[in-house]
């Protein structure tokens, strides 16, 4: 094992991969040369060279249809919309295009691309630089979407979401760039599909997802010292769901649990709390209870960590439904 | 750069012409008898630029089609029953009859990219030309769409990227004047969209769209302008069409008159004249490829009609592999 920090556990997923297979190309804003505005591409430049680390126009649409091109014949582009606040401009070629053109041709081609791209809160840098929009991909069928959230999670999901035949959105969360975990020195794949069980625990479970599974282990450990055991499970593919690991967390603990940056409506809770009132409807004592952020925009500026659910608000609603 | 069309290029490019046009009239034909579910967008009377733009490909090159235009896709070699049969929805269409007429495919041929979101292809098409650009073996995109596919932001984006990056692309504009109901004036204040091309520091031509002979030769150069590595090219084909956005389309927005002047240059019988004064076809020859096209089209009527639909179950396959 060796400790990699999240940023470079990307980096060393997009190196092996490319050494791996010489059709995997990456192209983006200030991807190339630049080393990518978080440095995450930092070095593959320099090893693989321009054609295949390629700098691109400020031009998400086309961004992504050279995503949708390209992979149509037969390469495998990996691309990077350097905010997901910015992936609104390229909607039309994310689920118009990219989600069905193996659909609507007959299955003759597939489009083995991956949409990398920065969400989430943690820069503080306002309504356009903040959002978690995932809710967009995850209803859309022919996506996979896929949020991990440690270096080991990332690194492993990263390279399966490159040798998978399907548009996947890889959403990477820029509070968690500087966050260390062990990662194997040896090579190692993360099926896509497949929830993590982060913490086991009888009284009840969370669903977190991204920065959150953090503070609901965080939340976690607090809990212990009162003698309430949280199951923390982080699902890490929101779209395909594995929802038997979250079905059989519940039937184990009764109470649930999901917090998620992203607004409520129609999030990754709503779709976690429908499945589990169709599914799981007996395993419940309590109401299922979801933490979100508030429904409006993120403003600029340090208020931002208030608008996030933290590990108070996750100790305070595990105590609230296991009363 | 002067391009010398030999015989077997003029011909083949009569051939697909006297196809195309007899194929959208049959396709109307049957439009009108409700033999046709869903629509069709004609493209009789444009026919011209389709064929001369794909007789300049070659077969690993790719296409990203213009909605309106059959003719490129006949002139590129596609499967006469397997498009009809896509047209018609049945399940051995080129598509398994998911697409329909608005977005053809034949990714086996290079034809890839063409939906229902006009101008959406564009980008599309200057990805297939990055793969081309990676994999080193000179192939080329051709990448058509209509006046009205300009005014997207997505047009923008992808020539100039696709300037930027100096890809192996061809950007084929056909101008009918019209996108939908609208008039081009009210797409652009500009008249003539190859000047675009200056502001992205491309060459920008000009070609009369319903002359063949000329659009092959301003796409052969351009073509071999990609080939060799010098970058893409704006070609505006300048045409009309004849019949209304779709079948059943009032036209209420344009003259009568305009029209007729219009059919009265029809591209089939000034190219069929143009062949016999070179004395490349006769009468003969004429009567043989109206014949060949006569008898292609009702194979391929006959083999649709008689396709089954899809079922409901294999309609939910193919969204994932």
């Amino acid at each position: 094992m060796k400790s990699l920090n999240f940023r470079w556990a990307i980096n060393e997923a997009l190196r092996e991969e490319m050494e791996r297979d010489e059709r995997v190309f990456i192209a983006g804003e200030d991807v190339g040369k630049p080393g990518g505005p978080f440095g995450i591409t930092k070095g593959l430049w320099e090893k693989f060279g321009e054609q295949r680390v390629k700098d691109t126009p400020l031009s998400e649409e086309a961004i992504i249809g050279l995503a949708v091109g390209a992979a149509a014949a037969g390469y495998r582009p990996v691309v990077e919309i350097m905010f997901m606040d910015f992936i609104t401009i390229a909607m039309d070629q994310i689920c118009n295009q990219a989600a069905k053109m193996r659909y609507l041709y007959g299955g003759k081609i597939s489009l083995p691309l991956v949409i990398r791209t920065l969400f989430g809160t943690g820069l503080r840098a306002g309504g356009h630089h903040s959002q978690s929009l995932e809710s967009w991909f995850i209803h859309t069928p022919g996506l996979k979407v896929v949020m991990p959230s440690t270096p080991y999670d990332a690194k492993g999901l990263l390279k399966s979401a490159i040798r998978d035949d399907n548009p996947v959105i890889f959403l990477e969360h820029k509070g968690l760039l500087r966050i260390k975990g062990d990662v194997p020195e040896e090579e190692f794949l993360i099926p896509l599909g497949v929830a993590d069980v982060k913490r086991t625990g009888k009284h009840a479970t969370v669903v977190a997802t991204g920065k959150l599974v953090h503070t609901a282990l965080g939340a976690a450990e607090q809990l212990a010292r009162d003698g309430i055991e949280l199951e923390v499970i982080d699902p890490r593919t929101l779209s395909p769901l594995d929802k038997e690991t979250i079905l059989n967390s519940v039937r184990k603990t009764n109470h649930l649990i999901i917090a998620h940056e992203g607004t409520k409506p129609c999030g990754i809770g709503a779709e976690i709390s429908a499945v589990v009132a169709e599914e799981g409807l007996d395993f419940l004592d309590a109401p299922i209870k979801r933490l979100a952020s508030p429904f409006m925009p993120i403003p600029f500026g340090p208020l931002e960590d208030a608008l996030v659910p933290g590990e108070n608000d996750i100790i305070e609603a595990v105590k609230e439904i296991l009363k | 750069m002067k391009i010398n069309l030999s015989k077997k290029v003029l011909i083949n490019m009569y051939h697909n012409l006297v196809l195309s046009r007899r194929y959208e009239e049959k396709l109307i034909e049957l439009f009108s008898q409700g033999k046709i579910s869903g629509w069709i967008h004609s493209g009789i009377g444009q026919e011209a630029t389709g064929v001369a733009i794909s007789e300049c490909l070659h077969k690993e090159d790719y296409l990203v089609p213009y909605f309106r235009s059959r003719s490129s896709l006949i002139a590129k070699g596609m499967n006469l029953s397997e498009l009809t049969a896509e047209i018609f929805g049945k399940k051995t269409g080129c598509c398994k009859g998911r697409s329909g007429e608005g977005h053809v495919a034949e990714p086996a041929l290079g034809m890839i990219g063409a939906g229902g979101v006009i101008g959406s292809s564009i980008p599309i098409g200057v990805g297939l030309a990055y793969a081309a650009s990676l994999e080193g073996k000179n192939r080329v995109v051709a990448c058509c769409f209509g006046d009205g596919a300009t005014s997207r932001g997505s047009f923008h984006e992808a020539i100039n990227m696709a300037s930027a990056m100096n890809l192996p692309i061809v950007f084929v504009c056909e101008n009918n004047l019209y996108a939908e109901f609208s008039n081009i004036t009210i797409q652009m204040k500009i008249k003539d969209i190859f000047r675009r091309a200056e502001a992205y520091g491309i060459p920008g031509v000009m070609v009369d769209g319903c002359d063949p002979i000329a659009v092959y030769e301003t796409m052969a150069d351009s073509v071999e302008r990609a080939r060799k590595g010098e970058g893409p090219t704006l070609i505006e084909a300048k045409s009309y069409r004849w019949r209304g956005h779709f079948e059943g389309d009032p036209c209420e927005y344009r003259s009568k008159a305009e029209v007729e002047n219009w059919i009265k240059k029809d591209p089939l019988i000034l190219y069929q004249n143009k062949l016999k004064e070179m004395r490349i076809i006769n009468s003969k020859k004429i009567d043989e490829a109206e014949r060949q096209a006569r008898d292609a089209i009702e194979k391929a009527i006959q083999f649709a009609f008689q396709s089954p639909f899809p079922t409901l179950e294999e309609i939910k396959e193919d969204v994932y592999t």
